[in-house]
């Protein structure tokens, strides 16, 4: 049976496509290399849209007001631009309300786009660009350390990484977030109140990187300003072994913490990507396993839910589970040195 | 490509759910059609993967195992139709649930009239409303065009104005619709469905056809005030979903093309199914299907004159699940768990499971929490489907669940469960039935792929289904009656076929069971106490023929609706002892 992969990778090839959510002009160049805070596209974008009823204010025919009508389509109007004037010994006349862009014209009408700002898509990590998306972004190439988790708030930034727990079950406080602590990215555990999210974001931090969240504090998290990862899920989870070694192990590097929310469909996962060095380009991380001995595996759900282990054997046929509920099952040894019959959808490869 | 099923002798019938694929192989099997094999694979419609074509080339790899025999070639492409070497496939039909939640926008005139009509229509495939247009909206139309612009919808159904009625209003609310598509970028266009006055379809093609080329239109659904008919809107939405599927999902294309067109949503082959039964077994009683799954809730009644489809993925338990608690609390899903499980506990699952939908409970803490989780959904979900129910429809009371023979029920939660006692207790509890009933578990999940088929060949669906592909749970019986806990509400003798009898005195808070093997027939004898009625009238019994199953003939004295106890220590053990008594643990 084919197994999914969680990636948590000490050194590997990552290849990221960063692109804007509507289209835009790209600033990068091929083989341009790039930092985290580079900007490498942008784009213009109206938030709102004024409809003129031009026949209804000049009290005329939709197509006699079509015809009285200055502006076309793409044309940008200055606030109190003069669209069209009625006719008359005193003409009433229709003006723009806000600075904008013509959308379209017709049927007596005009659409403008108001309110635009430019938005600017940074490139998120340290790497090469490999390749242009036209008007939408590009694809960056970067090796390193590689950590996914599985809930990001939306936001992405960089810095130093900094470990302010001792064990993988540790909690993050408030109190434990002083002002050394400004500007860096935070290795935090568990957070179980709100304080210590709202103390991150008065120093503020480059980004939180959590073992597990209480539920009900997700509306807070995600009206954060900095990014926050969710490494292995929600409650008291501790920080899976394989996770907390490798970052606890890359303290005072640069991390990116590109906490974009999962999309199972399109791929879009939370993840932590640390730089490293190149001598050659490492292989990419697989993307696909078959369950078989020897594989370490993360524990889904209950028992020992979190947990590393490693596939002792995959068992034929459907295996009674303790539930009573028939499955596909594999014997694994856990990393705290029990062994439990688990069922193969519940697990995931780490790798 | 699939030749036409009519002539066909095999047919290889495949659903993609969110979590499973399945592909299953009718043939025909001694002069008739028989359900002979299913293969399974994980569905593959997520990352890595994104494209479903994967999983159901491992579903077919599966079944091909058991069957001995190839049904795809080097190339791993379908073999049609049937070689003379036995390879290959005459027919096939695909079903589909996989996939995002469809976000759909309803337009129409009247809250109560046009705008009812299109929540009904577009809560019969698998989407989410999102936004509302309608004549008393007070919103500038710039704002209803920003608002459409933000939603981004895969979908818009437009309803109003009854056939050669209104029709500016109607247009008005065309123009930020029109407006909005036009801005949109061409990939991010809805599709859009007009099903309002015939009169103005014309029109309506000319407004806004130009700017949304995925423009559909259908028979008005509310062609006069009086009259609702979804039907010929439901069949032209699901095409229409299939559509966006192919836009969202790589490939539904290509299943498209091996099926020959016979690609359908699952919810809508179910509820095709469950029409074509209530018109073959046409009764005083409707028909019900249920079907718990990982991306919805879908519920299906077939009454004499009326169908009704409800597909709700917020009660889905698949990555919906954590949404669960904007219809429900802690407290209320908990009242179903045998275990003092805290609601702290069940928070994390609830955000846990969302994470990962297809994981199964492999302890029976998390089996006692699923199933607790389960009973909630299907209890909101069937709250919501009754709304719909004709007012006509057959019932003992008018606040209580109609009455329906029989009820087919399936979906992951449901089949999965690890006895049919468990499966029993969850219907029981959250669908609440009344009077006399049959409960047929779609183990396989046949049913949709009946649904698909039928349309093809209307032989295979009866045949199957007569031919023992479901598993009879059993008969049950279910008094209305108003009494104190332990009271005798109902005395009962069955005659099995060798003459010998069981009987059964039920006391009102309990349940109770006699056996009665599946395929074995006997005789009820039903004595009502106290004014229970079981459908004979308040206090009056009768004698009825009643067929076996794995759990024989199950009394439910309970009450209805099903009152539980607001102490949790006795809450906790009656809940142990009613699954003691079908059979569980």
């Amino acid at each position: 049976m084919q197994a999914p992969v969680h990636h948590i990778v000490g050194y590997t090839s990552i290849l990221r496509e960063r692109l804007l959510p509507i289209p835009g002009t790209v600033l990068a160049r091929l083989n341009q290399k790039v930092s985290p805070n580079d900007v490498i596209a942008e784009a213009n974008w109206a938030r709102e849209h004024v409809l003129l009823n031009v026949a209804r204010t000049l009290g005329v025919s939709p197509n006699a007001a079509d015809r009285l009508i200055k502006c076309k389509a793409d044309d940008r109007l200055a606030a109190s631009a003069e669209i069209a004037v009625g006719k008359g010994l005193f003409p009433r006349s229709v003006t723009a309300q806000r600075e904008g862009r013509v959308v379209v014209v017709g049927g007596g009408q005009v659409l403008m786009e108001v309110g635009e700002s430019k938005m600017e898509l940074r490139a998120g990590i340290s790497g090469t660009v490999i390749e242009i998306i036209p008007n939408r972004g590009a694809v960056i190439q970067t090796a390193g350390a590689l950590v996914q988790g599985v809930w990001g708030n939306g936001r992405i930034d960089s810095g130093l990484l900094a470990n302010l727990i001792e064990q993988p079950d540790g909690v993050l406080t408030a109190g434990r977030l002083d002002v050394s602590m400004r500007g860096f990215v935070i290795l935090g555990g568990m957070v179980k109140d709100a304080e210590a999210l709202k103390s991150a974001a008065d120093l503020p931090v480059r980004g939180l990187i959590l073992s597990s969240l209480y539920p009900s504090l997700i509306p807070q998290a995600r009206e954060m300003r900095y990014p926050i990862i969710v490494i292995d899920g929600f409650g008291s989870l501790p920080m899976n072994s394989a996770a907390y070694k490798l970052l606890s192990t890359n303290v005072k590097r640069e991390a990116t913490v590109n906490a974009e929310a999962r999309d199972r469909y399109s791929g879009a996962c939370p993840e932590i990507i640390i730089p490293l060095p190149v001598s050659a380009v490492p292989p990419a991380p697989r993307e696909v396993e078959t369950f078989a001995p020897g594989l370490q595996v993360r524990m889904r759900r209950p028992p020992a839910m979190g947990l590393l282990g490693s596939i002792v054997a995959v068992k034929p046929g459907l295996t009674t589970l303790l539930s009573g509920l028939r499955a596909p099952a594999a014997e694994v040894k856990l990393e705290n040195g029990e062994t439990v019959i688990a069922p193969l959808i519940n697990l995931e490869v780490v790798g | 490509m699939a030749s036409s099923l009519v002539d066909g002798n095999s047919i290889l019938a495949v659903d993609v759910g969110a979590a499973s694929t399945r592909a299953v192989m009718f043939d025909v099997v001694e002069g008739e059609y028989r359900f002979v094999a299913s293969g399974i694979a994980p569905s593959t419609a997520e990352a890595p993967f994104k494209d479903v074509s994967e999983g159901v080339r491992n579903a077919i790899i599966n079944l091909q195992e058991i069957l001995g025999k190839s049904l795809l070639d080097g190339s791993r492409d379908l073999i049609t139709p049937s070689q003379p070497n036995g390879s290959g496939v005459d027919g096939m039909v695909v079903t589909i649930s996989a996939g995002p939640t469809i976000k759909a926008v309803l337009v129409g005139l009247l809250k109560d009239v046009s705008l009812e009509s299109a929540r009904r229509l577009t809560e019969s495939t698998y989407a989410r409303i999102v936004e509302t247009i309608g004549l008393n909206d007070r919103r500038k139309p710039e704002q209803q065009i920003d608002s459409i612009l933000r939603i981004q919808p895969d979908l818009i159904v437009i309803t109003g104005g009854t056939d050669g009625g209104a029709s500016r209003s109607i247009q008005k609310l065309l123009e930020p619709i029109g407006l909005a598509s036009f801005i949109l970028p061409a990939e991010k266009v809805p599709a859009v469905l007009f099903a309002g006055n015939e009169k103005i379809t014309g029109e309506v093609k000319s407004l806004i056809g130009s700017f949304a080329p995925a423009l559909h239109t259908s028979p008005n659904v509310r062609p006069s005030l009086e009259t609702e008919d979804l039907e010929p809107a439901q069949s032209e939405l699901a095409r229409m979903v299939v559509n966006i599927r192919k836009r969202q999902i790589k490939g539904v294309d290509l299943l498209d093309l091996w099926s020959g067109g016979h690609l359908l949503p699952t919810a809508y082959a179910t509820g095709r199914m469950v029409r074509f039964l209530a018109k073959v077994y046409s009764a005083e009683k409707g028909i019900l299907s249920i079907d718990l799954g990982a991306s919805a809730a879908v519920i299906s009644a077939g009454f004499k004159n009326k169908f009704t489809l409800g597909v709700y993925p917020q009660f889905g338990l698949g990555e919906n699940l954590a949404g669960l608690l904007n219809y429900t609390t802690l407290e209320d899903i908990l009242r179903w768990s045998p275990l003092d499980i805290s609601e702290g506990v069940l928070r994390d699952y609830l955000y846990q499971k969302a994470l990962y939908p297809s994981t199964i409970a492999a302890t029976k803490e998390d089996l006692a929490l699923s199933q607790a989780v389960a009973r909630q959904a299907l209890y909101l979900a069937m709250q919501s489907a009754r709304r719909d129910f004709p007012r006509t429809a057959s019932r003992l009371k008018p606040t209580l669940t109609p009455l329906f023979e029989p009820i087919l029920t399936g979906g992951g939660a449901l089949s999965d469960a690890s006895r049919p006692g468990q499966s029993l207790l969850m219907l029981l509890d959250s669908l609440q039935p009344v009077g006399v009933t049959t409960v047929i578990l779609d183990q396989n999940n046949l049913l949709p792929l009946l649904g698909a088929a039928a349309a093809q060949n209307n032989i295979l669906p009866v045949q199957v289904i007569e031919s023992g592909a479901f598993l009879s749970v059993g008969t049950v019986i279910v008094p209305v009656v108003s009494a104190s806990y332990g009271i005798p509400i109902l005395r009962s003798t069955l005659t099995y076929e060798n003459g010998s009898e069981a009987r059964v005195d039920l006391k009102y808070g309990s349940l109770e069971s006699l056996p009665l093997s599946s395929g074995e027939t006997g005789n009820l004898e039903i004595q009502c106490l106290r004014g229970a009625d079981v459908g004979f009238g308040p206090g009056r019994g009768g004698t009825i023929s009643v067929t076996g199953g794995a759990l024989g003939v199950v009394f439910d004295g309970r009450g209805r609706p099903l009152n539980l106890p607001a102490d949790a220590v006795r809450r906790r053990e009656l809940i142990k002892k009613w699954n003691w008594t079908l059979g569980g643990e």
